[in-house]
């Protein structure tokens, strides 16, 4: 394997448009950085004189500070922008502000935006390497490697393992991601919730659907439950937040019926009692904060690649410097 | 003042009215067709015009486009709109009134007919708004407004969802002689939508129209004018089973007209990859099944007229994420181009029939002057040269707006001539 075909390019935008060995090749990086944050002191030299912009057009807790940890880890310096603050209410375009921010010369930018294609065009307009942290609806690469990175870690390979997506796969970019990134590294996927929460076509990419969640959870080694967002509630989707648990819901009796034990991830926050029920998410197949600690190893793995490491050195680059 | 007589000297004459695909002179006097026949004798001070090897046609007609004035000059004017039309071989083009205010009152109407006027390029028909602030509500003043010089009624871009008020605006624009033109589309079912509703929205994350938000919207329209008797045209018709329903229509005989437009004859939801805000608009590309019926019903008459719905944009408001961008491309300057190096010389269509879907039936359609060279018809005439390449450069559009998903296509055959009245208000230049 060449070391250009596993360079991400400049841009981490999607899952879907990697190969299999450059998803395995930011999996596998991502190994030797885990590390580093069960030190004492959780700093090396990796990104030392880097300037990066964490871009926040939503409103994120989890992914903006596991960024900033994996940043402030690798030595960067970092500044955060948050669309309250920012000029963006003022009227000024994506492009201008990026332009701006450009034009103080930084090296990166992590964004999160409520629009489809966001990431990609601020990519393709500024020369700094970006880094999509949720566009829309349509991918959330980190997530979905880190989910990939703790379902290697816990099943011992992706290949083969059947691995379901529960919830609402329409509007959500972490259903994407997983979808994308799952099949390529050999995994079958299923998606399952209700139909007003699946988006037409979804069959097309290669996934099996199913309508009842207990369908799906005979079916499964690994569930993915999707977070319910209240506001699907009010625009119709579902009638109401207790028929999306009684019908809807991972629940441990639900899955004390499944053939094997099945490992549960979740990309947070939770709505405990609606999409999953507190004792599935406390439970001891239960792999969610395994989910946020690897979320900061992979997301080093990702700016250490985009600013022009290798896997193979990535052990090496923790002591010197990139 | 009359302008001098002009002579289109040893043209291929394609007039599908009179049957006519023939070298032919034609003399235009006092901005009529005078006479039409193989040698002509050149009147005295009369301009002569060498069309050997080029093909002479009625003007053609746009029966869709905005212009955007009054309100969003910034993305053209009357002005700039008509002589975009004119380089683009159009010498007639109906405007659509959703402008800022919109055209609901004579007032306006006559605001948009003079301000054509004055442009001095194309022919600038208006249109009337069929409701109130295109509020969906009450009937405008449609009478007034056709007697100012409304040529049909229309709410584009906003559907009638009421079925009563669509009753309404059948009934009473029947009494005038009028068409009713609606834009398909059930709000309810696109609600929220930016693309056609597929697989390419799904992948790329983006909500979605279905076909079905249109193919209901037609039906209804359909069930309206039968029983109505009123005329009702559907623009821009993107959807395969809209194509079929509109053939059964009018084999049933209810009086309906409909358009095609050239990016729903050509391209398909793919052109949206990468978030092309280019290739944003409104009803969206569809599949390739759809584009294909699109086509078929082009061809074979169901979609009668080819129209562009020239939808001009700045560029400052394209340039942003695919939700946030408007809907919309510029189609004047591109439409004859296209038409002539994907249809005619594939020889899908002939010139006849291309000429009848630009020109004669969008006239007929909306009754307007024109759609022929017959001796008494308006000196309105484009000059095509089957053989010129040209590819498309949006920088060079005479339109205010840049706003094409075809910019680099290359292209074979182009409008070298467009006269109004018997003045030749555009002649490309020979190396253009």
């Amino acid at each position: 394997m060449s070391p250009e075909s596993l360079s991400l390019g400049k841009d981490l935008i999607g899952l879907e448009s990697l190969s299999r060995d450059q998803i395995r090749g930011i999996l596998d990086t991502a190994e030797p950085f885990k590390e580093i944050s069960e030190r004492a002191i959780k700093k090396v030299p990796v990104l030392r004189g880097k300037t990066i912009v964490n871009l926040f057009f939503e409103p994120s807790t989890r992914t903006r500070v596991s960024f900033e940890f994996a940043e402030k880890r690798l030595s960067a310096d970092t500044v955060n922008i948050s669309a309250s603050g920012s000029s963006v209410v003022k009227g000024e375009t994506l492009v201008d502000m990026a332009r701006n921010l450009e034009a103080m010369r930084i090296d990166m930018v992590v964004m999160r935006h409520g629009a489809s294609g966001a990431a990609r065009f601020l990519a393709e307009r500024i020369p700094s390497n970006v880094v999509n942290a949720g566009d829309g609806r349509h991918e959330h690469p980190t997530q979905g490697l880190l989910d990939m990175l703790t379902i290697r870690d816990h099943m011992g390979q992706i290949e083969g393992l059947k691995v379901g997506i529960v919830g609402d796969v329409l509007h959500s970019r972490v259903a994407r991601s997983n979808i994308y990134g799952l099949l390529k590294l050999g995994a079958e996927v299923a998606v399952c919730g209700p139909r007003t929460l699946l988006p037409m076509g979804i069959e097309e990419l290669g996934v099996e659907v199913f309508s009842r969640v207990e369908e799906a959870i005979e079916w499964a080694d690994v569930l993915n439950v999707l977070r319910l967002q209240l506001e699907r509630m009010e625009g119709g989707y579902v009638p109401s937040l207790r028929e999306y648990n009684r019908i809807y819901g991972v629940s441990s009796a639900r899955l004390e019926r499944a053939p094997r034990d099945i490992l549960i991830l979740h990309p947070g926050p939770m709505n405990r009692g609606v999409e999953i029920d507190s004792d599935v998410a406390d439970g001891p197949h239960s792999v969610i904060l395994n989910q946020v600690t690897n979320g900061v190893a992979v997301r080093m793995a990702v700016l250490y690649l985009l600013a022009g490491g290798a896997p193979d050195t990535a052990e090496a680059a923790k002591k010197g410097g990139s | 003042m009359s302008p001098r007589p002009l002579l289109l000297r040893g043209g291929r004459v394609v007039d599908p009215a009179q049957g006519l695909d023939a070298t032919r002179d034609v003399l235009i006097v006092d901005g009529t067709v005078a006479e039409i026949a193989p040698d002509v004798d050149v009147p005295e001070d009369a301009r002569v015009m060498d069309c050997a090897g080029l093909v002479v046609t009625p003007g053609l007609i746009d029966p869709h486009v905005h212009l955007r004035e009054p309100g969003q000059e910034h993305k053209e004017t009357i002005a700039t709109g008509a002589r975009a039309a004119l380089a683009g071989g159009f010498t007639s083009v109906v405007a659509m009134p959703n402008t800022d205010p919109v055209i609901d009152s004579p007032a306006l109407v006559g605001f948009v007919a003079a301000a054509g006027r004055r442009a001095g390029a194309a022919r600038v028909y208006p249109t009337g708004a069929i409701s109130l602030g295109l509020a969906g509500k009450r009937l405008a003043p449609v009478g007034e407004m056709i007697e100012a010089g409304a040529v049909a009624i229309t709410d584009d871009g906003h559907p009638i969802m009421d079925s009563g008020l669509m009753r309404l605006a059948l009934e009473y624009a029947r009494g005038f002689g009028v068409p009713v033109a609606d834009h398909p589309e059930d709000l309810g079912l696109s609600a929220g939508g930016h693309m056609n509703e597929g697989l390419v929205s799904t992948r790329l994350g983006v909500r979605g129209k279905p076909n079905a938000s249109e193919d209901a919207h037609i039906i209804r329209d359909i069930l309206v004018a039968e029983f109505t008797g009123g005329h009702i045209h559907l623009q821009h018709v993107s959807t395969e089973f809209g194509v079929e329903m509109i053939r059964q229509a009018k084999a049933r005989g209810v009086h309906v007209t409909a358009e095609a437009s050239p990016h729903h004859l050509l391209l398909t939801d793919e052109a949206v990859e990468g978030y092309r805000t280019e290739a944003k608009m409104n009803p969206p590309l569809r599949s390739e099944a759809d584009r294909a019926a699109v086509e078929a019903g082009m061809l074979d008459g169901t979609l009668g007229i080819i129209a562009t719905d020239h939808a001009p944009h700045h560029y400052d408001e394209k340039e942003r994420a695919f939700d946030d961008a408007p809907n919309g491309i510029v189609g004047l300057e591109t439409s004859v181009g296209l038409i002539l190096t994907h249809f005619v010389h594939e020889e899908k269509l002939s010139l006849g029939e291309m000429v009848d879907r630009m020109s004669v039936a969008p006239a007929r359609a909306f009754d307007l002057p024109g759609g022929t060279l017959a001796p008494g018809s308006p000196g309105d005439i484009t000059v095509l040269d089957l053989e010129r390449r040209w590819s498309v450069d949006p920088s060079a559009f005479i339109s205010m707006s840049r706003n094409t998903p075809f910019q680099g296509w290359e292209l074979l055959g182009r409008a070298v001539a467009a006269i109004v009245g018997g003045e030749v208000l555009f002649e490309a230049d020979p190396g253009d």
